[in-house]
């Protein structure tokens, strides 16, 4: 049922002595949303650039479509979106040029523009110059192009920089919107905590090589990262066990962290007795936890 | 929309609606005109050209050459200057300055082949060219009056198409430089080396030649595969030595004596603009980006 569309074998990328990507295995399939995640320099732009066609592996084999991108690039690259990291336009041109040309690279017809400015919230700055647009108006016209003949494959580099809380929102429904249509998604980011929610599957990537992949959930069972537990403890309160961990925080609430297994018995025996806690809050690894418990999994 | 991935991602096939290179070639253009490239060019041309022209057209009333001769003259060694310059100015910035400013990786990740973004510029480019000139040298050819002759006319039109495919040539050439480097600093030192080596450097050294023999004991073969190694050579012959004005230049001496008929000369210009093209879309074509 599920379609690869996007596959690395066995990839190596080498500039140089540097291996910039190493014995890579990745397939992404259709209708599928994947964060690709490393900080900079993990070697996340050059893994896109090889799904392109821009760069050659140095060893394994890049699948795009079914095809070598490296070889039928042209007729491959028709189906695939693409947002660089910083985008960037010749300043001169207007919006309106600007995504005419690009799609008439594509051959998207031109009628389609209105709606492709509507989509991301360029109506209106159409006919102005793109010197004048904001941070976030030319991050949007990236994505408008990127979205541009409703390609099989999207491939989005840093795609939320720029944007703002609502605009984020606004963006990842449509990515949503274009997963649930039956197209790949990869959102290469290091804003990791944004992606919570957004993502059906999580690759981390470090120096080159791949650390984990999988579904956040997996991911968080793998890491066995403890949940953080903090209560508001009512007035005659004697103070919970001993045993947990608990610490005293400044405003008077009480802290501690158990292992993911522990975490139901301790709230269970918390909420026995309905008059000791005023409040609760129960926060779960993010993104951001996991990410830096799989990179110092790799370092030790 | 529709839930089912099949019928949703069922790709139409989609043919642009021109072809690629021409699409590149109109962006080349407006960019030019927008940034005032094309401007700044045709006006720096028109008031060199008209200087010139009406400088030199002066005192020809009584020598019997037609005013537009002269003008032709003038405004052909104008080009072997300023046009070179020009169009390495215009060439060098292509595809470094492209991939410096972040906007290459996003056109290549376009069902864009690479040789496609090479012509395309370069037409672009030449397109600008030919719109200054024509308009920058037509201004002081105007200037000088239009009742000149059917002869000289043609003359001159002969050297605007010549000054075009001189042009041609270093834009190739820039092109190139702009392919080979990384960075566009690099590519402009190479341009301007390019036109230090083809427009000064190398008379120079031909002229200390011929010098240095007397001019007679070099072979007339050798002579004119000398000429033909340096495109403005090629220009200066074909439009120096072109009847009408051959006889109001020095080199008009020359042309009488070499083999390179204008066929030729047409010929080499073009083996100059199409052999750095042909190595810029290669190099170009084998670069990882």
């Amino acid at each position: 049922m599920t379609t690869t569309t996007v596959a690395l074998h066995g990839v190596t990328k080498r500039y140089g002595p540097i291996a910039a990507v190493r014995e890579l295995d990745l397939a992404l399939h259709a209708g599928e949303v994947i964060a690709l995640v490393g900080h900079n320099g993990a070697g996340k732009t050059t893994q896109i650039k090889m799904m392109l066609g821009l760069a050659r592996p140095t060893e394994g084999r890049v699948e795009l479509l079914g095809g070598d991108p490296a070889v039928h690039g042209l007729a491959l690259r028709r189906e695939v979106g693409y947002l660089p990291e910083s985008v960037s336009f010749h300043l001169a041109l207007t919006g309106r040029e600007t995504l005419g040309f690009y799609a008439r690279l594509k051959g998207v017809p031109l009628s389609e523009l209105d709606q492709a400015f509507a989509a991301v919230g360029l109506t209106g700055a159409e006919g102005r110059a793109i010197g004048t647009y904001s941070k976030g108006m030319r991050q949007r016209l990236g994505l408008a192009q990127a979205l541009l003949g409703r390609p099989r494959v999207l491939i989005l580099d840093e795609p939320t920089s720029g944007l703002d809380p609502a605009l984020r929102r606004e963006f990842y429904a449509i990515v949503a919107a274009r997963a649930a249509e039956g197209a790949t998604v990869l959102l290469a980011s290091h804003a990791l905590t944004e992606l919570e929610g957004r993502a059906d599957r999580v690759v981390i990537v470090n120096r080159g090589a791949k650390i984990a992949d999988g579904t956040l959930a997996d991911l968080r069972a793998i890491a066995r990262l403890p949940v953080q537990i903090r209560i508001r403890p009512a007035a005659g309160f004697a103070g919970p066990m001993s045993s947990s961990g608990w610490q005293r925080l400044p405003d008077g609430s009480l802290e501690a962290e158990v292992e993911p297994a522990g975490k139901l018995p301790l709230l269970a025996q918390l909420l026995a007795d309905p008059g000791a806690v005023t409040d609760l809050t129960v926060t779960e690894p993010t993104l951001d936890d996991l990410y830096a418990h799989f990179l110092q999994r790799e370092a030790a | 929309m529709s839930s089912l991935a099949d019928t949703a991602i069922v790709p139409a096939p989609r043919r642009p609606t021109m072809p690629t290179i021409l699409i590149l070639a109109a962006k080349e253009i407006r960019e030019g005109f927008r940034n005032r490239w094309v401007v700044a060019t045709t006006l720096l041309l028109a008031a060199l050209a008209l200087t010139l022209a009406l400088l030199g057209s002066a005192p020809t009333g009584t020598v019997g050459a037609s005013r537009l001769d002269v003008v032709t003259v003038s405004l052909a060694s104008l080009t072997i200057f300023l046009v070179p310059l020009i169009a390495l100015l215009l060439s060098h910035d292509a595809i470094a300055g492209e991939a410096e400013r972040g906007t290459l990786l996003l056109l290549l990740a376009y069902p864009v082949g690479r040789t496609a973004v090479i012509l395309g510029k370069f037409l672009g480019q030449l397109a600008i060219l030919a719109f200054a000139t024509v308009l920058g040298y037509g201004a002081a050819a105007l200037a000088v009056g239009w009742n000149l002759g059917l002869a000289a006319w043609g003359a001159f039109a002969a050297m605007v198409g010549a000054s075009i495919l001189l042009g041609g040539v270093f834009l190739a050439l820039g092109l190139l430089a702009s392919t080979l480097v990384r960075q566009r600093s690099t590519a402009g030192g190479i341009a301007i080396g390019l036109w230090l080596l083809f427009v000064i450097l190398y008379d120079m050294a031909f002229l200390g030649l011929l010098v240095a023999t007397g001019g007679h004991s070099l072979p007339p073969a050798l002579v004119d595969t000398l000429l033909a190694l340096n495109p403005t050579d090629a220009y200066r012959l074909l439009t120096l030595g072109m009847a009408g004005t051959g006889g109001l230049t020095g080199i008009g001496a020359l042309a009488g004596h070499t083999a390179l008929t204008p066929p030729i000369l047409v010929a080499v210009l073009l083996a100059w603009t199409a052999a750095p093209l042909a190595l810029a879309a290669l190099v170009f074509s084998r670069r990882e980006l």
